[in-house]
This record gives C-alpha cells, sequence and structure tokens, in this order.
C-alpha cells in the first residue's frame, strides 16, 4: 500500500510539532518533513499538518498572523485543490483565519486555560480522517488551549449540519453529548469540523499525545491511521 | 504622513467571556450599575504617505485582512494627519 507522506509545518511558537513528527515517523513509521512557514513550497507532501502551539504568541488574534506566513498561500491552494490538510489546536485556529474552515475561536467561556483528557464522539465517521475507526463509543484525546470555544453564526452551523461536516463533539465517555462534557463552551460542543469536499480537519484535541502508549492513551493514534488507509482510496 | 487610530469591535452577537468576567470584578467592588462590559481592541500606527485616500484605502486594507476578523469584528477608524516629533524639531 502506498504511504502518504507528511509535512509538518512550523511555525515561529509551534510547540506541538516535534510531538507530531514523533508520532508519524517513530510510531507509525511514516515519511515524514519539518517545513519551515518562511518557505514558498509544500515539496512533494500528501498531507500537510498545522501543529499546535501558540504562533505569533496568538497575538491580536490566535492563528491571524501565522496566516499570512509564505507557506500559507501554497496551502490555501494545496487545500482548494483537494490536497488534505489537517490542523490540530492552533492549526485549526489558523485553518479559520485563513477561511479555509469556518467559523471563529474565541476565548473559554471559563477564562481558564484548560489541559485535560476529553472523549469525543465521532459524528461524522464517513471521513477520511475516521473512516474505519470502529467499536469506539467516543474517542479519549487531551485538550490544552485558552481559546477553543468555537464559534459560527446560525447559518453556518445549519450548513455544517446540513453537510455533515462536524466530525468530533465533545461527549461523555459513552459517547453522549452533554454541556457537562463541553470543556470550554462551544457550540453545540463542537471539538472538530471538516470542510464541504472533506479534504480540510480542523480539531482543537491533540491526538498527537495520545499516540504514543507509554503516555497511557492511544486513541489519537487512530486518526492518523484512519488518515493514511484511506487517503489513496 | 497619517495617524490612524483603529477600534475593532467585537459583535453584540458574540459572547465576550472577558467582559462578562471582568464585570464580576466590579459587582465584587461594589458597582453595582456596571452592565454589558465589552473589551474591545484599540490599535494606533503611522501611514507613511501624503495622501490622505490612499492611506484610507491602506488602513481598510489592513483592518479587513489583518486586525480585524469580519466574522465576528467590526471596525472603524480615524485618520488625521501627523508629523514625527524629530521632523518637528528641525
Amino acid at each position: 500500500m502506498k504511504k502518504p507522506k507528511f509535512g509538518v509545518v512550523v511555525f515561529p511558537g509551534s510547540n506541538c510539532d516535534h510531538d507530531t513528527y514523533y508520532v508519524l515517523k517513530k510510531i507509525l513509521d511514516l515519511d515524514v518533513i519539518f517545513l519551515w512557514h518562511k518557505q514558498a513550497t509544500i515539496e512533494d507532501c500528501d498531507v500537510i499538518i498545522l501543529p499546535g502551539g501558540f504562533s505569533y504568541g496568538d497575538y491580536l488574534r490566535t492563528g491571524a498572523i501565522a496566516r499570512f506566513s509564505p507557506i500559507m498561500n501554497e496551502v490555501i491552494s494545496f487545500a482548494n485543490n483537494g490536497g488534505f490538510v489537517f490542523g490540530i489546536c492552533n492549526g485549526f485556529q489558523i485553518l479559520l483565519e485563513a477561511g479555509l474552515l469556518p467559523g471563529v475561536m474565541i476565548r473559554n467561556e471559563s477564562l481558564n486555560f484548560v489541559c485535560k483528557d476529553v472523549y469525543l464522539n465521532i459524528e461524522n465517521r464517513d471521513t477520511v480522517f475516521t473512516k474505519g475507526i470502529n467499536g469506539k463509543s467516543s474517542l479519549k484525546i487531551p485538550i490544552a488551549h485558552g481559546e477553543g470555544n468555537y464559534f459560527a453564526d446560525e447559518n453556518t452551523l445549519k450548513e455544517l449540519e446540513e453537510n455533515n461536516q462536524i466530525v468530533f463533539k465533545y461527549s461523555e465517555s459513552d459517547g453522549l453529548i452533554t454541556d457537562n462534557a463541553n470543556p470550554n463552551g462551544s457550540i453545540m460542543n463542537i471539538a472538530g469540523i471538516v470542510n464541504k469536499p472533506g479534504n480540510v480537519l480542523g480539531m482543537m484535541p491533540h491526538p498527537e499525545r495520545s499516540s504514543d502508549s507509554v503516555l497511557g492513551k492511544t486513541d489519537g493514534r487512530l486518526i492518523f491511521k484512519a488518515l493514511v488507509n484511506n487517503i489513496f482510496n | 504622513m497619517f495617524k490612524a487610530k483603529v477600534l475593532i469591535k467585537r459583535r453584540k452577537t458574540i459572547l465576550d467571556p472577558q467582559g462578562k468576567a471582568v464585570e464580576i470584578g466590579a459587582k465584587h467592588l461594589g458597582l453595582t450599575n456596571i452592565k454589558n462590559t465589552r473589551i474591545d481592541k484599540y490599535i494606533e500606527f503611522n501611514v507613511d504617505t501624503k495622501n490622505r485616500k490612499s492611506a484610507e484605502d491602506e488602513v481598510n486594507d489592513y483592518c479587513k485582512k489583518l486586525l480585524a476578523n469580519p466574522i465576528m469584528e467590526d471596525y472603524e477608524f480615524t485618520l488625521s494627519e501627523w508629523t514625527p516629533p524629530e521632523e518637528e524639531a528641525k
């Protein structure tokens, strides 16, 4: 089976770039390279990962300045031509600012930086990022963010629902969506969405932090694996 | 040269968790009449051109593309002629 080549973009202030690289390279034995944000090409990568962190110190708005890094022009046209782009945490925020995904991220309702394991219900099991993840009522993956409170207007939410673009919602361990399971105030418990064609995913939880068994949880690995299995099929 | 003063305001329909939290402080202070605290952004910068129209265009561009997120924020600005202090001293 042909395996995709991954490119992890490194912005000034990215801090999950090495974790993501490690998981792809050492745990999943994949071809992966770092892409410095100032370079103008994404080389021959099949999947671009925008990793977590605090690009440009989160100044102005999270992701707002990284969105104009030189590499982003290439990432945007890659995405618009069907290329696979996966934004994790700050990467999700950058995708929102770049207009590759709809909506905005605001400060957590509690104003606290929340760093803990959460459970995600898979709302759409038919994306390249989730297809084939079976036998799980929810995924246990950690979050670590201060601005993960997803917001979109009514029309956008309607569209997201109609097109099945909501991929992950914060849930109880049995997959039940409750207010109690919502860690940041996100509208409709939204934790991750895809664009309409389904080739761009943004999620606030960190799958790379739950991929190595020494960390006591490996559900995040399932997402990377699904992507690898589905991408050329 | 011009000085631009930009005010970026989050739309009323969008929750402002910071404003809400700060208002709790007001309550603790005993300021019971304070309502609807909103924390917005004020940004100042210079625009190095003599032409007011091109200065306005550039400020609009800056606001629309970077300073404000049009999905959740509106902006307004003023432009006034401005001379750098070192030139004034000459």
